[in-house]
Protein backbone atom coordinates (compact mmCIF):
# COMPACT_ATOMS: atom_id res chain seq x y z
CA UNK A 1 0.00 0.00 0.00
CA UNK A 2 1.33 3.48 -0.55
CA UNK A 3 0.14 7.18 -0.15
CA UNK A 4 0.66 10.25 -2.32
CA UNK A 5 -0.47 13.42 -2.22
CA UNK A 6 -0.68 16.11 -5.21
CA UNK A 7 -2.36 19.36 -5.31
CA UNK A 8 -2.69 21.75 -8.82
CA UNK A 9 -3.62 25.30 -9.24
CA UNK A 10 -7.77 25.56 -9.52
CA UNK A 11 -10.67 27.99 -9.86
CA UNK A 12 -13.89 28.55 -7.86
CA UNK A 13 -14.84 25.82 -5.43
CA UNK A 14 -16.67 22.76 -6.64
CA UNK A 15 -20.55 23.48 -6.41
CA UNK A 16 -20.90 19.87 -4.39
CA UNK A 17 -19.56 16.83 -3.26
CA UNK A 18 -19.80 13.39 -5.02
CA UNK A 19 -18.81 9.80 -4.61
CA UNK A 20 -17.95 7.70 -7.62
CA UNK A 21 -17.01 3.85 -7.32
CA UNK A 22 -16.01 1.51 -5.10
CA UNK A 23 -12.79 -0.19 -3.97
CA UNK A 24 -13.37 -3.51 -5.78
CA UNK A 25 -10.77 -5.66 -7.76
CA UNK A 26 -9.61 -3.25 -10.45
CA UNK A 27 -11.52 -0.32 -9.57
CA UNK A 28 -11.55 2.49 -7.39
CA UNK A 29 -13.30 5.07 -4.82
CA UNK A 30 -13.34 8.58 -5.88
CA UNK A 31 -14.57 11.11 -2.59
CA UNK A 32 -15.01 15.05 -3.98
CA UNK A 33 -15.52 17.80 -1.61
CA UNK A 34 -15.19 21.06 -2.59
CA UNK A 35 -11.77 22.88 -1.73
CA UNK A 36 -10.39 26.04 -1.07
CA UNK A 37 -10.71 29.09 -3.93
CA UNK A 38 -7.82 28.56 -6.29
CA UNK A 39 -6.43 25.04 -5.19
CA UNK A 40 -6.83 21.62 -5.74
CA UNK A 41 -5.94 18.46 -3.44
CA UNK A 42 -5.75 14.94 -4.66
CA UNK A 43 -4.77 12.03 -1.77
CA UNK A 44 -4.00 8.64 -2.96
CA UNK A 45 -4.47 5.76 -1.67
CA UNK A 46 -3.50 2.50 -3.19
CA UNK A 47 -2.79 -1.00 -3.12
CA UNK A 48 -0.19 -1.15 -5.66
CA UNK A 49 3.19 -0.25 -4.82
CA UNK A 50 5.75 1.29 -7.22
CA UNK A 51 3.79 3.09 -9.48
CA UNK A 52 3.53 6.61 -8.07
CA UNK A 53 4.77 7.76 -11.67
CA UNK A 54 2.04 6.47 -13.53
CA UNK A 55 -0.16 7.98 -11.17
CA UNK A 56 1.52 11.58 -11.12
CA UNK A 57 1.70 11.66 -14.82
CA UNK A 58 -2.56 10.46 -15.18
CA UNK A 59 -3.28 12.98 -12.30
CA UNK A 60 -1.12 15.82 -13.74
CA UNK A 61 -3.19 15.63 -17.49
CA UNK A 62 -6.62 15.89 -15.73
CA UNK A 63 -5.99 18.71 -13.44
CA UNK A 64 -3.75 20.80 -16.81
CA UNK A 65 -6.70 22.73 -17.09
CA UNK A 66 -5.89 25.45 -13.87
CA UNK A 67 -9.41 26.55 -14.28
CA UNK A 68 -11.48 23.83 -13.04
CA UNK A 69 -13.49 23.65 -10.14
CA UNK A 70 -11.06 23.26 -7.29
CA UNK A 71 -11.88 20.02 -5.68
CA UNK A 72 -10.09 18.11 -2.38
CA UNK A 73 -10.29 14.51 -3.98
CA UNK A 74 -9.33 11.30 -1.65
CA UNK A 75 -9.07 8.39 -4.18
CA UNK A 76 -8.94 4.83 -2.59
CA UNK A 77 -7.52 2.23 -5.62
CA UNK A 78 -7.32 -1.06 -5.57
CA UNK A 79 -5.73 -1.67 -8.96
CA UNK A 80 -7.73 0.29 -11.03
CA UNK A 81 -6.00 0.95 -14.59
CA UNK A 82 -5.18 4.55 -15.65
CA UNK A 83 -8.23 4.95 -18.27
CA UNK A 84 -10.58 3.45 -14.70
CA UNK A 85 -9.07 6.37 -12.83
CA UNK A 86 -9.55 8.93 -15.33
CA UNK A 87 -13.15 8.06 -15.60
CA UNK A 88 -14.45 7.65 -12.18
CA UNK A 89 -12.32 11.16 -11.41
CA UNK A 90 -14.62 12.39 -14.97
CA UNK A 91 -17.66 10.81 -13.29
CA UNK A 92 -17.49 12.43 -10.00
CA UNK A 93 -16.92 15.76 -11.31
CA UNK A 94 -19.62 15.54 -13.77
CA UNK A 95 -21.75 14.80 -10.85
CA UNK A 96 -20.65 17.28 -8.53
CA UNK A 97 -20.90 20.20 -11.07
CA UNK A 98 -24.63 18.56 -11.98
CA UNK A 99 -25.22 18.62 -7.87
CA UNK A 100 -27.39 15.08 -9.41
CA UNK A 101 -26.42 13.16 -6.09
CA UNK A 102 -24.05 10.26 -5.82
CA UNK A 103 -23.56 6.50 -6.77
CA UNK B 1 -37.09 -15.83 -22.74
CA UNK B 2 -36.06 -14.05 -26.07
CA UNK B 3 -32.90 -12.24 -25.88
CA UNK B 4 -34.49 -8.57 -26.58
CA UNK B 5 -36.06 -9.91 -23.05
CA UNK B 6 -33.06 -10.03 -21.51
CA UNK B 7 -31.41 -7.02 -23.00
CA UNK B 8 -34.29 -4.82 -21.49
CA UNK B 9 -33.84 -6.32 -17.96
CA UNK B 10 -32.20 -4.24 -15.53
CA UNK B 11 -29.72 -6.28 -13.32
CA UNK B 12 -29.57 -6.10 -9.73
CA UNK B 13 -26.38 -8.06 -9.31
CA UNK B 14 -24.47 -5.76 -11.46
CA UNK B 15 -25.49 -2.62 -8.99
CA UNK B 16 -22.91 -1.84 -6.46
CA UNK B 17 -24.54 -1.42 -2.88
CA UNK B 18 -25.36 2.21 -3.02
CA UNK B 19 -26.80 2.04 -6.39
CA UNK B 20 -29.54 -1.12 -4.71
CA UNK B 21 -30.15 1.02 -1.98
CA UNK B 22 -31.06 4.02 -4.70
CA UNK B 23 -33.21 2.09 -6.60
CA UNK B 24 -35.11 0.41 -3.86
CA UNK B 25 -36.44 3.08 -2.08
CA UNK B 26 -38.76 5.20 -2.71
CA UNK B 27 -37.85 8.91 -4.73
CA UNK B 28 -36.69 11.20 -2.65
CA UNK B 29 -37.48 9.47 0.50
CA UNK B 30 -33.65 8.20 0.64
CA UNK B 31 -31.57 9.59 3.90
CA UNK B 32 -28.43 7.68 4.33
CA UNK B 33 -26.72 7.27 7.93
CA UNK B 34 -22.95 7.28 8.30
CA UNK B 35 -22.33 8.23 4.59
CA UNK B 36 -18.87 7.97 3.31
CA UNK B 37 -18.15 11.50 4.00
CA UNK B 38 -18.06 10.82 7.56
CA UNK B 39 -15.20 8.46 6.90
CA UNK B 40 -15.96 5.70 9.33
CA UNK B 41 -13.91 3.18 7.62
CA UNK B 42 -11.95 -0.03 9.10
CA UNK B 43 -8.95 1.42 11.76
CA UNK B 44 -7.74 -1.89 11.25
CA UNK B 45 -6.88 -2.88 7.23
CA UNK B 46 -4.34 0.03 6.85
CA UNK B 47 -2.76 -1.81 9.68
CA UNK B 48 -2.03 -4.72 7.69
CA UNK B 49 -1.79 -2.73 4.28
CA UNK B 50 -4.95 -2.86 2.99
CA UNK B 51 -6.75 0.17 1.20
CA UNK B 52 -9.94 0.74 2.92
CA UNK B 53 -13.27 2.24 1.61
CA UNK B 54 -15.07 5.65 3.42
CA UNK B 55 -18.08 3.59 3.99
CA UNK B 56 -16.62 0.22 5.46
CA UNK B 57 -18.39 -1.88 2.34
CA UNK B 58 -21.59 -1.32 4.11
CA UNK B 59 -24.51 1.05 3.27
CA UNK B 60 -27.13 2.53 5.89
CA UNK B 61 -30.17 4.61 4.84
CA UNK B 62 -33.80 4.80 5.96
CA UNK B 63 -36.10 5.79 3.44
CA UNK B 64 -39.55 4.03 2.63
CA UNK B 65 -40.26 1.12 -0.01
CA UNK B 66 -43.96 1.86 -1.68
CA UNK B 67 -45.05 3.92 1.44
CA UNK B 68 -43.35 1.61 4.19
CA UNK B 69 -40.71 2.74 6.51
CA UNK B 70 -37.55 1.07 5.85
CA UNK B 71 -34.20 0.70 6.84
CA UNK B 72 -31.87 -0.67 4.63
CA UNK B 73 -28.61 -2.00 4.93
CA UNK B 74 -26.71 -3.27 2.17
CA UNK B 75 -23.47 -4.74 1.61
CA UNK B 76 -21.19 -3.74 -0.97
CA UNK B 77 -19.73 -7.31 -2.77
CA UNK B 78 -16.72 -5.29 -4.40
CA UNK B 79 -15.07 -4.42 -1.39
CA UNK B 80 -13.35 -7.32 0.72
CA UNK B 81 -15.61 -9.73 -0.74
CA UNK B 82 -18.41 -8.90 1.46
CA UNK B 83 -16.97 -9.29 4.76
CA UNK B 84 -17.80 -8.23 7.69
CA UNK B 85 -15.47 -5.99 9.33
CA UNK B 86 -15.67 -4.14 13.10
CA UNK B 87 -16.98 -0.65 11.69
CA UNK B 88 -19.09 -2.43 8.28
CA UNK B 89 -20.70 -4.60 11.21
CA UNK B 90 -21.19 -2.47 13.84
CA UNK B 91 -23.33 -0.33 11.34
CA UNK B 92 -25.79 -3.00 10.20
CA UNK B 93 -26.13 -3.88 14.03
CA UNK B 94 -26.87 -0.14 14.93
CA UNK B 95 -29.16 0.00 12.88
CA UNK B 96 -30.90 -3.20 13.62
CA UNK B 97 -31.49 -2.08 17.02
CA UNK B 98 -32.08 1.63 16.13
CA UNK B 99 -35.09 0.02 14.36
CA UNK B 100 -35.72 -2.32 17.75
CA UNK B 101 -36.38 0.69 19.69
CA UNK B 102 -38.25 2.59 17.32
CA UNK B 103 -40.89 -1.03 16.66
CA UNK B 104 -40.90 -0.88 20.75
CA UNK B 105 -41.94 2.63 20.59
CA UNK B 106 -44.51 1.42 18.20
CA UNK B 107 -42.76 3.65 15.01
CA UNK B 108 -42.07 0.41 13.32
CA UNK B 109 -39.06 0.88 10.71
CA UNK B 110 -38.89 -2.68 8.73
CA UNK B 111 -35.27 -3.93 8.26
CA UNK B 112 -34.37 -4.79 4.89
CA UNK B 113 -30.57 -6.91 4.86
CA UNK B 114 -28.85 -6.78 1.16
CA UNK B 115 -26.48 -9.62 2.17
CA UNK B 116 -23.73 -9.96 -0.03
CA UNK B 117 -21.03 -11.34 1.89
CA UNK B 118 -18.38 -14.38 2.59
CA UNK B 119 -19.13 -13.23 6.22
CA UNK B 120 -16.42 -11.80 8.67
CA UNK B 121 -13.11 -10.18 7.86
CA UNK B 122 -10.43 -12.39 8.68
CA UNK B 123 -8.52 -9.36 8.85
CA UNK B 124 -10.41 -8.17 11.92
CA UNK B 125 -11.63 -11.59 13.25
CA UNK B 126 -13.26 -11.46 16.73
CA UNK B 127 -14.14 -7.82 16.36
CA UNK B 128 -16.37 -8.77 12.54
CA UNK B 129 -17.39 -11.82 14.68
CA UNK B 130 -18.90 -9.75 17.69
CA UNK B 131 -20.24 -7.53 15.36
CA UNK B 132 -22.70 -10.68 13.47
CA UNK B 133 -23.28 -11.96 16.90
CA UNK B 134 -24.98 -8.15 17.63
CA UNK B 135 -26.77 -8.58 14.16
CA UNK B 136 -28.43 -12.13 14.91
CA UNK B 137 -29.71 -11.12 18.31
CA UNK B 138 -31.26 -8.07 16.87
CA UNK B 139 -32.83 -10.01 14.37
CA UNK B 140 -34.53 -12.58 16.75
CA UNK B 141 -35.39 -9.54 18.59
CA UNK B 142 -36.71 -7.46 15.62
CA UNK B 143 -39.06 -10.10 14.07
CA UNK B 144 -41.36 -10.28 16.73
CA UNK B 145 -42.82 -6.87 15.69
CA UNK B 146 -41.53 -6.07 11.99
CA UNK B 147 -40.87 -8.32 9.72
CA UNK B 148 -37.48 -8.87 8.84
CA UNK B 149 -35.84 -8.86 5.41
CA UNK B 150 -33.15 -10.57 3.77
CA UNK B 151 -32.13 -10.57 -0.01
CA UNK B 152 -29.20 -12.36 -1.42
CA UNK B 153 -28.82 -11.56 -5.33
CA UNK B 154 -25.26 -13.04 -5.41
CA UNK B 155 -22.79 -14.05 -7.07
CA UNK B 156 -20.42 -13.23 -4.20
CA UNK B 157 -22.99 -15.17 -1.80
CA UNK B 158 -24.14 -15.07 1.85
CA UNK B 159 -22.24 -17.61 4.05
CA UNK B 160 -20.58 -18.05 7.70
CA UNK B 161 -22.00 -16.48 10.09
CA UNK B 162 -24.24 -13.93 8.17
CA UNK B 163 -25.74 -16.89 6.28
CA UNK B 164 -27.20 -17.75 10.01
CA UNK B 165 -28.56 -13.89 9.80
CA UNK B 166 -30.02 -14.74 6.19
CA UNK B 167 -31.91 -18.10 7.99
CA UNK B 168 -33.18 -15.94 11.24
CA UNK B 169 -34.63 -13.19 8.78
CA UNK B 170 -38.95 -13.54 8.36
CA UNK B 171 -38.51 -13.47 4.48
CA UNK B 172 -35.65 -14.15 2.40
CA UNK B 173 -35.33 -13.31 -0.97
CA UNK B 174 -32.93 -14.98 -3.98
CA UNK B 175 -32.08 -15.10 -7.26
CA UNK B 176 -30.59 -17.73 -9.08
CA UNK B 177 -27.25 -16.63 -9.48
CA UNK B 178 -27.34 -16.36 -5.13
CA UNK B 179 -25.84 -19.20 -2.91
CA UNK B 180 -26.47 -19.95 0.57
CA UNK B 181 -24.58 -22.13 2.67
CA UNK B 182 -22.42 -22.16 6.13
CA UNK B 183 -19.34 -22.55 4.52
CA UNK B 184 -17.97 -21.85 1.56
CA UNK B 185 -17.16 -24.36 -1.53
CA UNK B 186 -12.89 -23.59 -0.93
CA UNK B 187 -13.38 -23.98 3.13
CA UNK B 188 -15.54 -27.14 2.42
CA UNK B 189 -12.60 -28.96 0.00
CA UNK B 190 -10.31 -27.78 2.03
CA UNK B 191 -11.41 -29.88 5.23
CA UNK B 192 -13.26 -32.17 3.58
CA UNK B 193 -10.91 -32.93 0.50
CA UNK B 194 -11.56 -32.72 -3.02
CA UNK B 195 -13.24 -36.24 -3.86
CA UNK B 196 -16.32 -35.25 -0.74
CA UNK B 197 -16.52 -31.70 -2.73
CA UNK B 198 -14.99 -30.18 -5.63
CA UNK B 199 -14.89 -26.26 -5.42
CA UNK B 200 -14.23 -26.18 -9.34
CA UNK B 201 -17.13 -27.76 -9.73
CA UNK B 202 -19.81 -24.61 -9.84
CA UNK B 203 -22.67 -26.57 -11.34
CA UNK B 204 -22.28 -28.88 -8.57
CA UNK B 205 -21.72 -25.90 -6.43
CA UNK B 206 -25.20 -23.89 -7.24
CA UNK B 207 -26.81 -27.71 -7.59
CA UNK B 208 -26.33 -27.78 -3.71
CA UNK B 209 -26.32 -24.17 -2.40
CA UNK B 210 -27.95 -21.97 -5.48
CA UNK B 211 -30.68 -19.77 -5.16
CA UNK B 212 -33.05 -22.10 -6.93
CA UNK B 213 -31.94 -25.28 -4.66
CA UNK B 214 -32.29 -22.98 -1.05
CA UNK B 215 -35.94 -22.25 -3.02
CA UNK B 216 -36.79 -26.07 -3.69
CA UNK B 217 -36.04 -26.72 -0.13
CA UNK B 218 -37.49 -23.93 1.92
CA UNK B 219 -34.82 -21.92 2.49
CA UNK B 220 -35.23 -19.00 0.86
CA UNK B 221 -39.04 -18.24 0.18
CA UNK B 222 -38.93 -16.21 -3.01
CA UNK B 223 -36.96 -17.00 -6.26
CA UNK B 224 -36.47 -13.93 -8.40
CA UNK B 225 -35.13 -13.76 -11.93
CA UNK B 226 -31.87 -10.74 -11.62
CA UNK B 227 -34.51 -8.34 -12.53
CA UNK B 228 -33.87 -5.41 -10.67
CA UNK B 229 -37.89 -4.27 -11.28
CA UNK B 230 -39.35 -8.38 -10.08
CA UNK B 231 -37.02 -7.57 -6.98
CA UNK B 232 -38.25 -4.29 -6.05
CA UNK B 233 -41.86 -5.96 -6.36
CA UNK B 234 -40.64 -9.05 -3.94
CA UNK B 235 -39.53 -6.91 -1.07
CA UNK B 236 -41.86 -4.49 -1.29
CA UNK B 237 -44.23 -7.48 -0.53
CA UNK B 238 -42.66 -8.25 2.21
CA UNK B 239 -41.77 -5.03 3.96
CA UNK B 240 -45.85 -4.76 4.04
CA UNK B 241 -47.10 -8.47 4.96
CA UNK B 242 -47.98 -8.86 8.54
CA UNK B 243 -45.45 -10.29 11.37
CA UNK B 244 -46.21 -14.36 11.04
CA UNK B 245 -45.08 -17.69 12.01
CA UNK B 246 -41.40 -18.42 10.97
CA UNK B 247 -40.74 -22.17 9.88
CA UNK B 248 -37.41 -22.11 9.61
CA UNK B 249 -36.16 -20.65 12.78
CA UNK B 250 -39.29 -21.67 15.41
CA UNK B 251 -40.12 -25.63 14.76
CA UNK B 252 -36.24 -26.37 16.28
CA UNK B 253 -38.10 -29.80 16.94
CA UNK B 254 -38.92 -30.47 13.74
CA UNK B 255 -36.26 -29.53 11.94
CA UNK B 256 -33.99 -32.17 14.33
CA UNK B 257 -36.34 -35.07 13.91
CA UNK B 258 -35.77 -34.62 9.71
CA UNK B 259 -32.10 -34.24 10.57
CA UNK B 260 -32.18 -37.30 13.04
CA UNK B 261 -33.87 -39.51 10.26
CA UNK B 262 -31.31 -39.37 7.85
CA UNK B 263 -28.81 -41.41 6.55
CA UNK B 264 -25.90 -39.93 7.09
CA UNK B 265 -23.87 -42.85 4.98
CA UNK B 266 -25.35 -41.91 1.80
CA UNK B 267 -23.74 -38.99 -0.54
CA UNK B 268 -26.20 -36.42 -0.47
CA UNK B 269 -26.67 -34.75 -3.63
CA UNK B 270 -29.32 -32.15 -5.01
CA UNK B 271 -32.45 -34.59 -5.88
CA UNK B 272 -32.29 -36.34 -2.48
CA UNK B 273 -31.75 -32.65 -0.41
CA UNK B 274 -34.71 -32.02 -2.21
CA UNK B 275 -36.93 -35.16 -1.40
CA UNK B 276 -35.87 -34.87 2.50
CA UNK B 277 -36.80 -31.31 2.32
CA UNK B 278 -39.88 -31.47 0.25
CA UNK B 279 -42.19 -30.81 2.93
CA UNK B 280 -42.03 -27.18 4.64
CA UNK B 281 -42.15 -27.46 8.04
CA UNK B 282 -44.84 -24.99 10.14
CA UNK B 283 -43.71 -22.86 12.40
CA UNK B 284 -45.22 -23.26 16.06
CA UNK B 285 -46.86 -19.64 16.08
CA UNK B 286 -44.46 -17.60 18.68
CA UNK B 287 -43.89 -15.54 16.07
CA UNK B 288 -47.25 -13.03 16.20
Amino acid sequence: MQRLSLDYPAGAPAAARALAGVVGSGDLEVLLEPAENGRSTVAITTSVDGVNDIWTAVIDRIFADADQPAVALEINDFGATPAVVRLRIAQAMEQAASGAGRT
Amino acid sequence: MDSAELLQRESFVEKNARQRVQYLLDAASLRELLDPFERLSSPWLPLQDIVTQADDGVVIARGTIDGVAVVVAAIEPAFQGGSMGEVGGAKIAGALELALEDARASKPVVPVLLLETGSVRLQEANCGLAAIAEIHAAIVALRQHVPVVGVISGPVGCFGGMSIAAGLCSTLIATREARLGLNGPQVIEQEAGVDEFDSRDRPMIWSLTGGAQRHATHLVDTLCDDDSADIRTAIAGAVARPVGNLARTQAVDAHLERLRALDTGRRADAEWAREVMAEEIHGSGEGS
